[in-house]
């Protein structure tokens, strides 16, 4: 069937900002639908509030609206878009959920707009368990026994009758959000509580365990002519009771036989016709009894999933693309795939490989939450890998995660005991595959790792075999070519083979004697078909096998380093940068090869770069892919400044192997780096920095505190997203700190800085080329400094520095760019405080502020950056258009918007083994997955709209809880009195109320947490609070004021409502509700934003 | 492990390890890309006199049941994978694989590319070739290779058929009864029937119509096998007499090809075959797409685009390959016969096509009533 003409416009709803359990997948997704559909001559309209998305830029779709996702604003859209059809279900929940609010509020039939990809109806069968297990049941597979629950007491009731223990899953909701596995009645009377709260409907589902079976998932695609196709079987190695987005998963599927693998491809295949989702991609996942092969079916997702992209990225197959094709009346047989350019898209898959996805976690961020891996999802991104066996897949993603040990025997040996292992082991946590091979080491057998761990013998013996491949390596007299090629077949890395002879002077020196004995890589093509045709697309993997399949080239070739997988500090934004560079190189001639292992992304589409090398982004695999493009042609260099800190902690070395690095030199990057160094540039420049010291012990670290005077702020050497950072107000605590911290990052000592309170913290974005600084951006932050960069709001153009201060900016931000040695990007955070300008750090690299800042200056930094990087100017790059013919991102007219950026906390999905929610405060450590950008004619709107798609709106009136820490009560009076002005009702702590008193604000006094009965958590949990304000009090870990806080500040957000720690938070928020007071706020697309500030768009 | 050399007739040469029985076998490579279902592979008689490359690279992983087999045996001449499995990981597995390959004397061989055989298959197309673990020397072995018989001319089906007739029930009530010309039949197409109340009595590949239609069947089925159609002329004979007789007839895969051959259309060898689970074909008269099981290096020539007059009347071709615009079915419009060139009884392989099962009872259902 042709393409429907009825449709000429649609609009697609993104994901928002990225969170835990929706990612950069659905940046990868959603840009794929827009281009489709562009392509196909479709006028497309976009809403999403994330702007470190691909998808999100101006040129992806025609009328681009950076809104809250919310269905109010969304309506706002659409009544001045008047699409006919909406796609949302690519935009992951957020999407789904929007547009069933819409359907209901009656919006989508006021304005005629149809649901296209898949109906109410079928979301509704889709993602109501119970509905959804009733249609299981109704084609006659099975699935486990369960009953939806509206309370607690109903809970109890089911888990009588199904037995503990009973899984809790919320209905509606993503990632697992509130789902768990209760073993006792105590457990479940929690869990329910909590599940009820994060459920939009307030019911769970109460379910039979079918805990420690296996768990696939199948990746789907119907048409409207009733084709079906499977993409994928994924199989995971954590067994049930892990969320699958938190376990370790391969594809294909290794251990069913057809008969089994076909039962459930039909089971799949039934369910999605009788849910009728009528055309695109679905995830449904399975459990299978391990010793009866009992299946049953678990869950569906009716839409392109976090699953999906990753079985896109595995196949080469692109789910989403295609989705979105089909949405629009195509059927599979109408559409080529790619890959071959000559077969339909109409068939399945299969693969000559295989391929291991590897969560990546970051429980050190939330000090006291519970590290055990539940059916609530808790990593904060993945990697994936592909190797010609499930071996060398492993090893290639073991060390693709890029956590501090890189596969087997790279860390410290564990010695426990083989029991003591097998127990560990019984407890999902991240890293069991390390446990699971120094148990085998211990002497466990094959049979006793997979009883303890879960996982499949198969699996298991697979650990086993590489520790095999380990053991001959270590004791073999010499290494021969043949056992080195075992080591590389069976994926060890040049370091593990390091680390198993001491006598090879380390990874080097395997290099070197691997290289001479000619043991190398070759790359493989991702082709769908398993060579069957001929593939088209360079999209590559390395393996140690025989042929190679890289082809020769002519053009010159720029490789781009990806930032590996999304973790809390370096996330979207690096890729986003990444992908831009590979546009602009194209323009400028290039061939852009890409080297990337996170499958969420847009950078590791195979339609992104000219060529994609699916990678490790370890030095050694790198460098062989280097070696690969050089045989294959001329090489220009690597650019290694845009993917984040991976990227630039490789710099030097590959400079050393006599590789090209492209933009900033590696010496540079070490004098921004480097503490030591830097302040020599700062001395040089003359500029400010907080005094500091280092140190290594505890006496040399008081000694400097003594000097520079308490406050101080800690933290270990060479860190990003602040990292293991804390401001510490006395010796005591200061004692804790070197003792925990260096055994954070053993080598690197401790820097103690004196603490700036009260400070405006500043961030700079800016380009240098060695003549010329194009400042892009000065962004002023919200909070003061002493709350990362990464996790406090910001508003650009800032709003209450004076030119006097700008001046100062650019001069400093000059001087530190040219001392550096700067070619290309650099992020500078500035502090001032008492007109004094510190310098707190430069960062002479892509930032995570580089999207925002183009989005809201209308110039796009990191293709400016790329083509500096290969020899351009700022002049010639404003010549050709590239950057702004004249001025920069601080003269921006007097119309200008404001745009304001918030940063979004997981912290509802983290809890402490005893249930209770993790600290909200936010401090110099990051905190924040993602981020959200309002957009507005002034502050006020464009933070309230920043508010909106960050948490929902703020309140326009009621109750305002305020407990104060005694240096903010003064400041704070102001902004509370003009709430109580608006009408809010004041609740306060007993020392709070009192100053309030004293300035005319009447205050209700309640009781703090430790005050008992009728305390204001209680009444925050009771709903009669709409928005808190809490400034942390007490130094961290003592008890008192500072766990009142605490109680406080997490029942708000189990309660759902604004919880705001600072002052300066607190007064933006004042002015936010004012604005949204001040009546209708309006829309306004990014285009028409950009077509008046006159933007260039490269 | 000791090692074993892969010599193709083109001299290219693959060096691995053993895998399976010791020694020395000579076929034709072909390349297989389905994912699962080893076992059913091993055990298709039309797979007689091939050696099969798994392009999966893990093989054995659920090692081998006492339900999966699709014949008495292994038929395989050679097997060739990349990594097979250490231990058997699967509830139903009674043993392992390597060890069935050994009993069978099935001669393989393990970690070679496999990637780049297939490759060098896609390009070069199907050809002979020999693995050995005993002979040491290439050019020696290259001998073996050239002088084996290639596929072409080869009639293998009495190879591999039965030698007596035996009956395969139906399951509950017995609806219909048919004859099936056994020229290769895998277990899982009695079975279908039998699902459907169809008794199959199941026939020597040279059975004679008169033979097939004694038994007064309500109709005739052609089941897949190995070897040239063009060498069976006894079964193109067989089929002409029951189209004849006008009893309902049904084909697959090699019986597609000796329907085919008995309407006077010609048949032809393919490059490299078709031979995976993914393959999809166009239904023309539905319009819908089956992924469907495939195993086969020859095709009936037919047109595309209109119906054939054939001394039979009218055929038309009633499903495509969309890969590359192979004829997948035929079905005659003026006698009660059709037939496909997959495998509507999978085995390895997605059931989306199982439904023409139905279809060959509802032709019986009609002719009876007419
Ligand atoms: N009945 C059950 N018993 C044990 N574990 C379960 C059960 N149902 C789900 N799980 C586990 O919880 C995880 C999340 O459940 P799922 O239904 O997939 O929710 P989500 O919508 O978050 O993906 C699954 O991946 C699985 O590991
Ligand atoms: N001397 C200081 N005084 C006050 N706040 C500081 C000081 N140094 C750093 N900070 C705060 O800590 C945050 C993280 O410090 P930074 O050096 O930027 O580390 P990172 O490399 O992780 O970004 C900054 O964003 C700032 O808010
Ligand atoms: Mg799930
Ligand atoms: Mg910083």
């Amino acid at each position: 069937m042709p393409k429907r003409t009825d449709i000429e416009h649609v609009m697609v709803i993104g994901s928002g900002p990225i969170l835990i359990g929706q990612a950069a997948e659905f940046d990868y997704s959603g840009t794929q639908a827009c281009r489709v559909l562009r392509a196909e001559g479709l006028r497309v309209s976009l809403v999403n509030s994330n702007p470190a998305t691909i998808m999100t830029d101006p040129e992806v779709a025609d009328a681009t609206y950076i809104e809250p996702l919310t269905p109010e604003f969304v309506e706002k859209v659409i009544a001045k878009e008047r699409p006919d059809a909406l796609l949302a279900t690519l935009g992951g929940q957020t999407a789904l959920n929007i547009a069933i609010g819409l359907y209901e509020n009656g919006v989508l039939e006021k304005y005629g707009v149809q649901l296209i990809g898949a109906d109410v109806d079928a979301i509704n069968r889709g993602e109501d368990r119970q509905l959804f297990k009733d249609i299981v049941r109704s084609i006659g597979a099975d699935a486990p026994r369960s009953k939806v629950c509206g309370t607690v007491e109903e809970a109890l009731g089911t888990a009588e009758e199904v037995g503990y223990p009973v899984v809790i899953r919320p209905s509606f909701t993503m990632g697992g959000l509130g789902s768990g596995i209760a073993t006792d009645e105590a457990m479940l009377r929690r869990m329910a509580g909590h599940g009820l709260a994060d459920s939009p409907v307030h019911t769970v589902l109460i379910e039979e365990s079918v805990l420690g079976w296996k768990e696939y998932e199948l990746e789907l695609m119907r048409d409207r002519s009733d084709n079906v196709v499977v993409i994928c079987s994924i199989e995971n190695i954590d067994a049930m009771g892990v969320h699958t987005g938190d376990s370790v998963t391969v594809a294909p599927a290794m251990t069913l036989t057809d008969v089994e693998y076909q039962r459930m491809r039909d089971v799949g295949i039934a369910v999605l016709r009788a849910v009728g989702v009528d055309t695109g991609g679905c995830n449904i996942q399975f459990a299978v009894h391990p010793e009866t092969g009992r299946l049953v079916v678990i869950e569906m997702n009716p839409r392109v999933s976090r699953s999906s992209a990753l079985a896109s990225k595995a196949t080469g197959f692109p789910i989403a693309k295609i989705a979105a094709k089909l949405a629009i009346g195509y059927t599979l047989d109408e559409i080529t795939n790619d890959i071959t350019g000559v077969t339909p898209a109409a068939f399945e898959p299969t693969l000559d490989y295989v391929v291991v996805k590897i969560p990546r976690f970051a429980f050190e961020k939330f000090p006291g939450a519970d590290p055990r891996l539940t059916t609530t999802m808790k990593s904060v991104g993945e990697i994936m890998s592909m190797g010609r066996n499930f071996a060398e897949a492993l090893g290639k993603a073991m060390r693709s995660t890029e956590t501090k040990v890189a596969g087997f025997w790279t860390g410290e040996r564990d010695d426990r005991s083989a029991e003591q292992l097998l127990d560990a082991l019984r407890v999902p946590v991240d890293g069991r595959l390390y446990l699971a091979e120094a148990a085998l080491a211990a002497g466990a057998t094959v049979e006793q790792v997979a009883e303890a761990s879960g996982f499949d013998p198969w699996f298991v013996d697979q650990i086993a075999l590489v520790r095999e491949v380990g053991d001959a390596v270590r004791e073999a007299p010499s290494l021969t070519p043949e056992l080195l090629r075992r080591a590389k077949r069976y994926g060890l890395s040049d370091r593990q083979v390091a680390a198993l002879r001491p006598e090879l002077a380390g990874e080097d020196g395997v290099r070197t004697l691997r290289w001479r004995l000619g043991v190398r890589p070759v790359y493989k093509t991702v082709d769908t078909c398993a060579g069957e045709f001929a593939a088209r697309t360079p999209y590559h993997y390395s393996s140690y096998d025989e042929e190679t399949e890289v082809e020769p080239r002519e053009k010159p070739a720029v490789l781009i380093l990806g930032s590996g997988p999304n973790r809390i500090g370096q996330g979207i934004e690096f890729d986003y940068s990444c992908v831009h560079a590979v546009m602009a190189l194209q323009d400028a001639g290039y061939e852009a090869v890409m080297v990337n292992c996170n499958p969420e992304t847009v950078s590791t589409d195979y339609d992104t770069a000219d060529r994609l090398y699916f990678e490790p982004l370890t030095f050694e695999d790198v460098l062989e892919v280097v070696e690969a493009e050089r045989a294959a042609g001329p090489v220009a260099g690597v650019i290694c400044t845009l993917g984040g800190q991976t990227p630039l902690g490789l710099a030097q070395r590959l400079k050393d192997a006599g590789v090209p690095v492209l933009g900033t030199s590696p010496e540079a990057i070490d004098d921004a780096e480097h503490r030591g160094a830097f302040s020599r540039v700062l001395r040089d420049t003359g500029l400010l920095a907080p005094k500091h010291g280092t140190a290594t012990t505890f006496p040399e670290a008081r000694a400097i505190a003594g000097e520079i005077g308490y406050p101080v702020l800690v933290r270990p050497s060479y860190v990003l997203g602040g990292r293991g950072m804390e401001i510490v107000y006395d010796d005591a605590t200061l004692e804790a700190y070197i003792a925990k911290a260096t055994d954070v990052s053993a080598a690197h000592p401790v820097l103690v800085d004196r603490f700036l309170e009260d400070a405006v913290e500043i961030d700079v974005d800016a380009l240098y080329d060695g003549t010329d600084l194009y400042l892009g951006g000065v962004m002023e932050h919200i909070e003061e400094a002493g709350i990362h960069s990464g996790d406090s709001a910001c508003a650009l153009p800032p709003i209450t520095l004076g030119s006097a201060d700008l001046l100062k900016i650019r001069a400093a931000t000059e001087k530190l760019a040219a001392r550096i040695g700067v070619r290309g990007l650099m992020n500078v955070q500035y502090a001032i405080k008492d007109d004094i300008l510190y310098v707190i750090e430069a960062n002479p690299r892509a930032s995570r502020t580089v999207p925002f800042v183009s989005k809201a200056t209308a110039v796009q930094l990191a293709k400016a950056a790329a083509r500096i990087a290969v020899g351009e100017t700022i002049a010639s790059l404003r010549a050709a258009g590239v950057l702004p013919a004249t001025g920069d991102g601080t003269d921006l007219p007097e119309h200008a918007p404001i745009a304001v950026k918030e940063a979004v906390l997981p912290f509802h999905r983290f809890r402490t083994v005893e249930g209770h929610g993790v600290d909200t405060v936010l401090s110099p450590e990051m905190k924040s997955t993602g981020e959200v950008m309002g957009l507005d004619a002034e502050f006020g709107t464009a933070f309230a709209k920043s508010q909106a798609a960050a948490y929902g709106s703020l309140p326009t009136n009621g109750t305002v809880f305020v407990s104060l820490a005694n240096r903010d009560k003064r400041s704070a009076v102001f902004p509370i009195k003009r709430l109580a002005d608006l009408g809010f009702q004041v609740l306060a702590t007993a020392g709070t109320a009192q100053v309030l008193r004293r300035n005319g604000v009447a205050a209700e006094v309640v009781g703090k947490f430790s005050e008992g009965p009728g305390n204001v958590v209680e009444r925050i949990l009771a709903g009669e609070v709409d928005i808190v304000v809490n400034t942390p009090f007490g130094s961290p870990g003592n008890s008192g004021p500072r766990l009142d806080g605490y109680e406080i500040r997490t029942a708000a957000v189990a309660a759902g409502i604004p919880c705001i720690t600072t002052v300066q938070g607190m007064a933006a928020a004042v002015q936010g509700i004012e604005a949204l007071r001040g009546g209708e706020i309006g829309v306004r697309s990014l285009q028409e934003i950009h077509a008046d500030l006159g933007g260039v768009r490269a | 492990m000791s090692d074993a050399i892969l010599v193709l007739e083109d001299g290219r040469t693959f060096r691995g390890e053993a895998y399976g029985a010791v020694g020395t076998t000579v076929g034709e490579a072909v390349f297989a890309t389905g994912m699962t279902g080893y076992q059913e592979t091993l055990t298709d008689p039309s797979y007689h006199r091939q050696v099969v490359v798994m392009t999966a690279p893990h093989i054995g992983n659920t090692g081998v049941n006492a339900e999966d087999d699709e014949s008495r045996r292994m038929w395989v001449a050679g097997f060739v994978v990349r990594d097979p499995a250490r231990r058997p990981a699967n509830w139903r597995a009674t043993g392992s694989l390597d060890d069935e390959l050994e009993k069978q004397g099935i001669v393989g061989i393990s970690g070679i590319d496999t990637r780049a055989l297939t490759r060098h298959l896609r390009d070069r197309g199907a050809m002979r070739v020999g693995i050995s673990s005993v002979v040491r020397d290439p050019d020696e072995l290259l001998a073996q290779v050239t002088a084996a018989e290639s596929m072409t001319g080869a009639d293998l089906a009495p190879q591999v058929s039965t030698d007596e007739t035996y009956v395969v029930p139906a399951v509950g009530e017995k609806r219909y009864t048919i004859a099936a010309l056994d020229l290769g039949i895998k277990t899982a197409t009695p079975r279908h029937l039998a699902a459907l109340g169809v008794e199959t009595h199941v026939l020597p590949s040279t059975a004679t119509a008169e033979e097939l239609l004694a038994a007064g069947p309500d109709g005739v089925f052609l089941s897949n096998g190995p070897g040239d159609p063009a060498a069976a002329g006894y079964a193109v004979e067989a089929v002409r007499g029951v189209l004849d007789a006008r009893r309902p007839l049904f084909g697959i895969c090699f019986g597609n090809q000796i329907l085919g051959r008995a309407l006077g259309l010609g048949t032809y060898k393919l490059r490299f075959g078709h031979r995976g689970l993914n393959q999809p074909v166009l239904d023309r008269v539905s319009g819908t797409v089956r992924v469907t099981s495939h195993n086969h290096g020859f095709a009936v020539d037919a047109p595309l685009d209109r119906p054939t007059g054939t001394p039979y009347g009218q055929v038309e071709v009633s499903h495509v390959g969309l890969n590359d615009d192979v004829v997948e079915g035929l079905r005659c419009l003026d006698v009660p016969a059709f037939s496909v060139q997959f495998h509507p009884e999978s085995a390895a392989g997605p059931h989306d096509a199982a439904p023409l099962f139905q279809r060959f009872v509802d032709l019986m259902e009609e002719q009876r009533n007419a």
